[in-house]
């Protein structure tokens, strides 16, 4: 009895010690891997806005041939969420689709980060019906007077009387964002006109796709990558020149002459160091930046 | 034999653990969401706060819309489970061979373990065209379309309960019904559902519990739209509920800003009427407990 009990004991000691053993050589080795940069596996936890994250999954993808050695995991959920995950400090880089807001920065800096911004692509908002419906171009004052409620049927810009239906992406998407200021908005920072209450908040890109290709009455917004061939893209004029309609494209944003495009980013905890700041710098490089253009993005020089 | 006693002692010590425990859990809960959403009250203004606008990223809190479209919904859910899931349960317990019942039993428990996501695809992809085409609506992501997979999803809870609460009732009385002369129609109807009512109503009140709190299926087809649902119309018309709007904003508020206190204070709303709906139940269910028990005395 005595004896078997020793015997547990010693073998759980046993244990104890080679696992011990080889934990600390186990962390010999990762140490001596990074500085000679042999087989040693880096993560790099990527997340946010739902705009890029078929880009950021295609570049994680193809950094695999760059270097073996890093493997990167990206996830979406909205440009505000991953900026939150990176003041949270569980993410090496945030997606996000407009830039840090005045408080995340404050959040950030308060959690002891310095975020750094780098611009990765540009990206134009495509406006899609469905492809039964015959208004093709509108003003961008149009646009705005349909998401802010003035106009509510199609037969008011042309089209057939049918009411419209206006979809958008959730509150928490930098899209969202970007669309309230500079289209609902026209702009202009003094203005609060907000969506009209009835528009339908989707919480996902497919969701609003599904829906204007389903649906006549539907107009709705997306990330130019997001959109397929089962909807119809609408020319959008600007402002300065309301009878010059514009088709989004990456030669009309480039040339600024699609209204509805901006910038998108990924932001670090901090200036980049390692297999992070290699990882960027790939990212703006001509292979990296030549995905994003096969992907519906326009490359940044 | 003292040992053994002592043995006894401690397995009683952690089985009063155990449900002291469950007890602990569900009050720091409740205390964890006053703590977070009471704070709302001070930081918003009343008027704003039950107002009928919600546009948090502009301060608009306004919960009236979130609290009529999740009532709207529900009601209607539980429109559409009652007639299905109590005629089922009938259906089953009086009237279906015994074959029969063993087979359909099983089968409307495994519809409750369908995760709810899924149904929402279906909803997504067959009854909100399908709606929108039959019904010319402008579009499927109605208030409708959500009591209907709601519906579906309180159907297994109201027919698994309500079978239970007909096969409690005595033999006796459908023997003595069936003595007198009354038919096997009047003898359900008359007799057996009647005497089974009030488990009849439990059933039904956690099926409403259970719709009230679904979240995923909801937020795939209603269409999430703030808007009052006030019109004669609205039950065709797109609604945001209170889970829907916590399931798809919390994600990304700044922990303690006023957004953050105010979809805390949604949870506890959403806490107080499914403790309304749970209280009713029981109340209902203890109720019948009494009733028997003078019958029996």
């Amino acid at each position: 009895m005595r004896r078997s009990r020793f015997l547990i004991l010693f073998s759980f000691a046993c244990a104890f010690f080679i696992g011990l053993a080889s934990a600390c050589t186990a962390g010999n080795d990762t140490t001596a891997d990074s500085a000679t940069t042999t087989q040693s596996t880096s993560y790099i936890e990527n997340k946010g806005s739902d705009t890029i994250v078929n880009l950021a999954l295609a570049w994680a993808e193809a950094y695999q041939t760059v270097d073996p050695n890093v493997s990167i995991s990206v996830t979406g959920g909205g440009s505000g969420t991953g900026i939150t995950a990176l003041v949270n400090k569980t993410v090496d880089i945030a997606n996000a689709s407009r830039q840090i807001k005045p408080e995340e920065l404050a959040a950030a800096q308060a959690a002891g980060l310095n975020p750094q911004e780098f611009v990765i692509a540009r990206d134009a908002i495509a406006v899609i019906v469905n492809p039964e419906n015959p208004v093709d171009e509108l003003t961008l004052e149009q646009l705005s007077q349909i998401y802010s409620g003035e106009i509510n049927n199609w037969s008011e810009l042309g089209g057939e009387d049918r009411p419209i239906v206006r979809l958008s992406r959730e509150t928490n998407s930098g899209t969202h964002v970007y669309f309230l200021e500079a289209v609902v908005r026209l702009g202009n920072s003094d203005d609060t006109t907000i969506f009209s209450s009835d528009t339908l908040l989707l919480p996902s890109s497919e969701g609003i796709i599904a829906e204007v290709r389903d649906n006549p009455n539907a107009i709705g917004y997306d990330g130019l990558g997001y959109v397929t061939s089962e909807v119809k893209l609408v020319a959008i004029s600007s402002l300065e020149m309301p009878d010059n309609y514009v088709l989004p494209s990456a030669a009309t944003v480039s040339d600024n002459s699609y209204v509805i495009s901006r910038s998108l980013y990924m932001y670090t905890q901090d200036v980049p160091t390692g297999v992070v700041k290699e990882y960027l710098d790939w990212i703006l490089s001509p292979e990296a930046q030549q995905i994003a253009t096969d992907l519906g993005f326009v490359p940044v020089e | 034999m003292k040992k053994r006693h002592s043995g006894d002692k401690v397995i009683n010590f952690i089985i009063k653990v155990c449900g002291y425990s469950s007890i602990l859990f569900v009050t720091l809960i409740l205390l964890f969401l006053l703590r977070e959403g009471l704070p709302a009250l001070a930081n918003v203004s009343l008027k704003n706060l039950f107002g009928t606008t919600w546009y948090p990223i502009e301060e608009y809190f306004g919960i009236l819309p979130l609290i009529l479209g999740t009532l709207l919904v529900t009601i209607g859910a539980t429109l559409i489970a009652l007639p299905f899931g109590v005629g089922t349960a009938v259906y089953l317990s009086e009237i279906a061979p015994k074959w029969i019942r063993n087979i359909f039993k099983p089968i409307i428990e495994i519809l409750a373990g369908i995760p709810s996501v899924v149904l929402g695809f279906v909803g997504i992809l067959v009854v909100v065209p399908f709606l929108r085409q039959f019904l010319n609506l402008p579009t499927g992501l109605t208030a409708f379309t959500g009591a209907i997979l709601l519906g579906l999803i309180a159907i297994p809870t109201i027919v698994s309960i309500a079978e239970d609460a007909l096969n409690n009732v005595p033999p006796a009385f459908r023997q003595a019904a069936l003595a007198l002369g009354a038919t096997r129609w009047e003898t359900t109807w008359g007799v057996t559902v009647p005497a089974a009512k009030n488990g009849i109503l439990t059933a039904v009140m956690l099926g409403v519990g259970r719709a009230l709190g679904e979240t995923m299926a909801v937020m795939m087809v209603t269409g999430n739209a703030p808007v009052m649902p006030l019109k004669w119309n609205s039950l065709f018309a797109p609604v945001r509920t209170m889970t829907a709007t916590i399931a798809s904003e919390m994600g990304e508020v700044a922990t303690g800003s006023a957004h953050y206190q105010v979809l805390f204070f949604i949870g506890i709303i959403l806490f107080l009427i499914s403790l309304a709906v749970n209280i009713a139940a029981s109340s209902v269910s203890t109720r019948q407990r009494k009733r028997a028990e003078r019958i029996l005395s």
